[in-house]
């Protein structure tokens, strides 16, 4: 407390001093993006019919649930009493926002993502099922819910009740993470989140991670399997980032330009703090690297005829770039909105520690986690049809 | 409609697992949530009895000054006179209760004043702090102000 007194710049109330909500809510807003942004890349093959991104549906699929089961764990640790978070749905208060976020958490993962994992998967599950003995074999008879039949007039009911499903889930995908939005954005008291834009720029912020982190996982998933990308797919990925990510670009700016337009009395406070404390982490990391640059190199694929290894080069930077851009962007936005006093008068610090409850260990260990539950959704239902005729889709 | 059923039955079956989740709920909701929940507000009601049963620490102002009346009539005029009695002397319900066989210690000065007098960017110009340190020399407050009636204006402007 006193080294952080003593970094303290003019005038802060005494219960501004220390941040409050540490970088595990950074973290939330950034997975549950990624969840909403991976699963909007999926509905493109299956609602838009968009053939070219194929190869990444069932992927897209994974990394959204395996990040989803990781989204609330950042909620628990900084929380704690993971036992008591149950209340919440056994006695929900309905006027508040943050209260009701556990039953839309709940319907986007039951009643969306593992629906539609399951139907697209029901045939693989029982083919599985029949290929294999033993534990497995009944490991796959229970997920395929002792169901045997894949008649081809079941398989093409799943397929239009998954199709419906996929309709439901864009809205729900943007309410997901257009609902974490709104929870900065209805918060009065801070003019650094009070914005109506907020939901929306959190959402094309969502897109846009979501896309780029499909993409670098096919990349990188492709070559641990020594197989080859689909460059048509890989070039409509990147395409779609791009819009996505100029849709962002521009909420994000049309928000910056009417803040300095309309110049309010929380202006000048703002506008100190974004040039001394986040100017590195908002003007270089978010806006210079994260955004004009990633859209620059997306933008030269899209206007310069580049062979097949430079496009894969400059997509991979481009990837990676945009998900240090967006977490840089929700940690402008969670722990910018908490440096600088409500009486506009002075500015914090944040201190991050390394091994504690919130420190910088455990969100390392978060943001690691899905990546081994992708890894490990990935052995048990491979995304791949690549591999194998219909019939015979036992081998792995 | 026998072969309609049998291309729906997965499904059915992916129902009745979402019915049974739905059951289990209903009935651990049931089983759960406190009967008088809700009756007073958003909470179990009876919360406000097991809060109010728990033993009393704190004797409160007035106990202390049915006794205390010339700590009292000195403080009333001076600047601390918003400060409550157990503030500084601790919880003191026991003495209140006993105040014949239960004798509170007198507490030490400079640590509770420093949690207030310290110098701190966050505290108003107008309320006075000092650098302990600078200011005393390690001295104990006490030995040149009165607690009950700290008398800003006599000591002067330092405070």
């Amino acid at each position: 407390m006193d080294t952080l007194l003593a970094m303290v710049e003019g005038f802060m109330y005494p219960n501004e001093v220390e941040l409050q909500w540490s970088v595990l809510i950074v973290l939330y807003p950034y997975i549950t993006g990624l969840v909403a942004g991976a699963f909007i890349l999926a509905s493109l093959e299956r609602v838009f019919n968009v053939e070219a991104v194929k190869p990444t549906y069932r992927l897209a699929l994974l990394t959204a649930l395996a990040f989803l089961v990781v989204a609330p764990l950042p909620l628990q640790l900084h929380l704690g009493h993971p036992e008591r978070s149950f209340q919440m749905y056994l006695t929900p208060k309905t006027d508040s926002a943050m209260a009701m976020f556990g039953f839309v958490y709940l319907w986007y993962l039951m009643a969306v993502l593992v629906l539609e994992i399951w139907l697209d998967y029901r045939r693989d599950i029982v083919l599985k099922a029949r290929s294999s003995t033993g534990f497995v074999r009944g490991f796959y008879q229970v997920l395929a819910l002792g169901s045997d039949n894949i008649s081809p007039r079941s398989l093409e009911i799943d397929e239009r009740l998954g199709r419906f499903i996929t309709i439901v889930g864009i809205p729900s995908a943007f309410l997901l993470h257009g609902y974490v939005g709104f929870l900065f954005g209805s918060v009065k008291a801070n003019p650094w989140w009070s914005t109506p834009l907020m939901p929306v720029v959190f959402l094309f912020s969502a897109i846009v991670s979501g896309i780029a982190l499909v993409m670098l996982v096919y990349m990188v998933v492709s070559r641990l399997r020594g197989k080859p990308i689909d460059m048509r797919c890989l070039d409509t990925i990147a395409r779609y980032l791009l819009y996505a990510f100029i849709i962002d670009f521009s909420l994000e700016m049309l928000d910056l330009i009417h803040r300095m337009y309309e110049a309010d009395e929380s202006f000048k406070s703002l506008d100190f703090m974004v040039k001394s404390r986040l100017f590195v982490s908002q003007i270089l990391i978010q806006i210079i690297f994260g955004t004009l640059l990633p859209l620059g190199l997306l933008a030269l694929t899209q206007v310069v005829r580049l062979t097949e290894m430079a496009r894969k080069n400059i997509y991979a930077i481009a990837g990676v770039l945009t998900l240090i851009g967006i977490f840089a962007m929700r940690w402008n936005v969670v722990i910018g909105g908490q440096l600088f006093s409500k009486s506009f008068l002075g500015y914090t610090v944040y201190k991050m520690d390394f091994a504690t409850r919130e420190g910088m260990l455990p969100a390392i260990i978060l943001m690691v986690a899905p990546f081994f539950i992708l890894w490990g959704l990935i052995r048990i239902l491979p995304p791949w049809g690549d591999d194998a005729p219909p019939s015979t889709v036992d081998t792995e | 409609m026998r072969e309609l059923f049998k291309d729906k039955e997965h499904l059915v079956r992916m129902a009745g697992l979402f019915g049974v989740g739905l059951l289990v709920f209903v009935v651990l909701r049931g089983v759960l949530i406190p009967a008088d929940f809700g009756d007073l507000g958003h909470y179990r009601a009876s919360a406000l009895d097991d809060n109010s049963s728990v033993e009393l620490r704190f004797a409160g102002r007035a106990a202390c000054e049915l006794c205390h009346d010339d700590v009292a009539a000195e403080r009333a005029k001076s600047a601390h006179r918003s400060i409550a009695c157990e503030a500084c002397h601790g919880a003191l319900a026991v003495h209140a209760d006993n105040p014949e066989a239960v004798f509170p210690e007198r507490p030490e000065a400079t640590p509770l004043c420093v949690a207030c007098h310290e110098a701190n960017v966050t505290k108003p110009a107008w309320f006075p702090t000092v650098i302990p340190d600078e200011h005393s020399e390690g001295e104990a407050c006490d030995e040149c102000h009165m607690p009950h009636a700290p008398g800003f204006e006599e000591v002067g402007s330092d405070g």
